[in-house]
């Protein structure tokens, strides 16, 4: 089909995003300068910990979760042979 | 006139299975309006109760806690409605409502009895939306989910009963837990809300429905059971720790499953921990958080798993690993999943924003700060894995060349109201928060806070694209992965196979053994008295005198000493 190829499907294209993205992170690292804080912990007022805080939880998260697979991962049948269906709805 | 507007809807499914065509789509439309509108035409309240064998039964009363409940039920029962107008199958359309209804009339109980009898209405109506299925493997699924349920209902029973004889009365009003029948209902609700360790029904079972039955299901038990929390346990400190836990370990489980539908299952575990927290943490802004966030929860959820569900119609799956690209053919559906996703990680201006932060709110006053934290860890966590790696890996990741037509009408209609519904709430919070059971001062907007849930939500997603492209981010691989449900799926059975196997084989080693020696002993014990043994032969006379004699004489010896 012609219309298969999108905007996104140049490797190009979702480089400009990532790098859009990564800009908007450092400018919103930054949005800490300009506004006054009313903390209810302490913790609160470094420097841009919410997006510390945001980033370190999730990479912490993705990679534990990763490690998770070792102990917790079975194959597809391991309960019952998977099913396939076509008359959903 | 008062009309209950659970009996409304019970009695209005009665007709969907006899109507064809647009009258069918019409009816199913007007019912949950009409419930509405009779719910709303209430005044608070106690309606008609009465005394039956000494107590006092109220089917219907009518307060702020109640009414926000039956009105997010309700609404909930419109949009599936909605959801399920394509369908042929009038069984899935009929049950709804009457699902539904459980729902509302629960809300609506003043006493335990009518709660406990929509309770159980609860589990054994709305099973039929998982068998609807109509596959082997439903099948079963829909026998463990009957089973959780049954549990839940015998548990919640036992604790009714005891309760009522401990003195408290039959009033649906605070229960707590400090006397057994109270600990046993808190129990019953826990299995319902997807306690840790007791939530295994719900990832098991809930994916395993139709399209349409999923995002019914994923509306009315659960949240249910939140209100029963809400109503009989606020401000019990040891839920603050259960919703913790509920809101952080499924976060690590979604982001390694590969069913779609299952992620979603472990996300909405993740969002009943926030609300089990609030309820715990109780007051003013807990109780209502815990509303709030359940009245949004049942929109943006419903939502995401109405996305997926037009997306196992059309594709036939719900799999990360067979998906991708869909965007090319579903975009109006990527832009209301996208939407949902946006909602349930709490983007300013949709729902979650508005809901999720009166709770960390109510933290925050108490000032629990490991608690604080690892809500907020969870919030971080529902993004990376609700808000990403849904609309991600489903319509964006790798093209897996599905050409496929965009969803019913019906269901984008569906999925639009909830999109609509989650926006509104998120850009005007006010409309909710003026539902909401208790007044309170509080606003979701301030800089501060704007500011902060915008950095925390995008360095995620940064952390997401890094991830992506060092290629550390673990692949969607077919798979399963252990949960509680090994206990029961797994462990018991095998348990039990093992337990008989080791019968037959005591049977085998010990018993059969034993009784052969056994035989052998009674054969030769006997032997002097058969026919040819020593004492069966018959004697002479002579000696026969003799031992006569000798019996008698020792007789006599004994009765003189």
């Amino acid at each position: 089909m012609k219309d298969d190829h999108r905007w996104l499907d140049e490797p190009r294209n979702v480089d400009r995003v990532v790098r859009g993205l990564y800009i908007l992170c450092a400018l919103m690292f930054l949005a800490d300068l300009l506004y006054a804080k009313h903390p209810f912990f302490d913790f609160e007022n470094l420097f841009g910990f919410y997006a510390l805080f945001g980033f370190i939880g999730s990479v912490t998260l993705v990679l534990a979760a990763k490690q998770l697979r070792r102990v917790l991962m079975r194959r597809e049948d391991y309960y019952e042979e998977p099913e396939r269906t076509d008359d959903d709805g | 006139m008062t009309v209950n507007p659970a009996l409304l809807l019970i009695a209005g499914a009665l007709p969907i299975p006899l109507l064809t065509g647009r009258a069918r789509a019409a009816w199913m439309m007007l019912l949950p309006v009409a419930a509405m509108a009779a719910l709303w035409t209430l005044p608070e309240g106690v309606h008609g109760g009465f005394g039956m064998l000494g107590l006092r039964l109220e089917p219907l009363r009518v307060d702020a806690l109640a009414r926000i409940f039956a009105t997010a039920f309700l609404v909930a029962a419109f949009i599936s409605m909605i959801y399920a107008l394509h369908l042929r199958d009038r069984m899935q359309q009929a049950v709804i409502p009457v699902y539904a209804s459980s729902a509302v009339g629960g809300a609506l109980a003043g006493d335990l009895i009518t709660m406990f009898v929509f309770w159980e209405l609860a589990g054994l109506s709305s099973v039929f939306l998982i068998w609807a299925r109509r596959t082997e493997r439903s099948y079963r699924a829909g026998m463990r989910y009957l089973a959780a349920q049954v549990v839940s209902g015998l548990l919640m029973l036992g604790g009714i009963v005891l309760h009522v004889q401990s003195g408290a009365g039959l009033e649906f009003g605070f229960i707590g837990a400090n006397e057994p029948g109270g600990l046993l209902i808190l129990l019953a609700a826990g299995i319902k809300c997807a306690f840790p360790v007791l939530h295994a029904w719900l990832k098991d079972t809930y994916p395993e429905a139709t399209a349409v039955g999923t995002v019914a299901l994923s509306a009315f038990t659960t949240k249910f059971a939140v209100y029963v929390l809400a109503r009989g346990f606020p401000g019990t400190g040891a839920l603050v720790w259960v919703g913790v836990v509920m809101a952080c370990f499924p976060i690590f489980y979604a982001v390694i499953e590969n069913d779609l539908r299952r992620v979603l299952a472990y996300s909405m575990i993740n969002q009943l921990g926030f609300m089990v927290a609030a309820i715990g943490v109780g007051g003013t802004l807990g109780v209502n958080g815990a509303a709030a966030h359940a009245f949004a929860d049942i929109l943006f959820k419903g939502l995401l798993f109405m996305s997926m569900g037009a997306v196992l119609l059309r594709t036939g799956t719900t799999k990360g690993s067979e998906l991708g690209g869909l965007y090319k053919s579903m975009p109006q559906t990527m832009v209301l999943c996208v939407i949902g996703a946006a909602s349930i990680s709490a983007f300013p201006l949709f729902s979650g924003f508005a809901t999720k932060s009166i709770i960390m709110e109510a933290v925050a006053e108490e000032h629990r700060t490991a608690v604080w934290l690892l809500l907020l860890f969870a919030s971080a966590g529902v993004f990376h894995h609700a808000g990403i790696k849904i609309p991600f890996f489903a319509f964006f990741a790798h093209d897996q060349g599905h050409r496929v037509a965009e969803a019913p009408l019906n269901m984008r209609l569906a999925m639009g109201l909830a999109a609509a519904g989650s926006i509104a709430i998120g850009v005007a919070p006010n409309l909710l928060y003026g539902l909401l059971p208790y007044e309170m001062d509080y606003s979701a907007y301030t800089t501060p806070h704007v500011v902060n849930q915008v950095q925390l939500l995008l360095l995620a997603s940064m952390a997401f694209t890094v991830l992506m492209r060092t290629g550390l981010y673990p692949a969607e691989i077919p798979s399963v992965n252990l949960d509680a449900d090994v206990i029961y799926r797994r462990l018991l059975p095998r348990a039990w196979r093992t337990g008989l196997h080791g019968v037959t084989l005591m049977r085998d080693e010990v018993a059969k053994p034993l009784q052969r020696r056994a035989g052998r002993v009674s054969t030769a014990a006997s032997r002097p008295f058969r026919a040819r043994g020593w004492l069966g032969v018959p004697w002479s006379t002579d000696l026969m005198v003799l031992w006569v004699a000798l019996v008698l004489g020792l007789i006599l010896l004994i009765s003189l000493l």
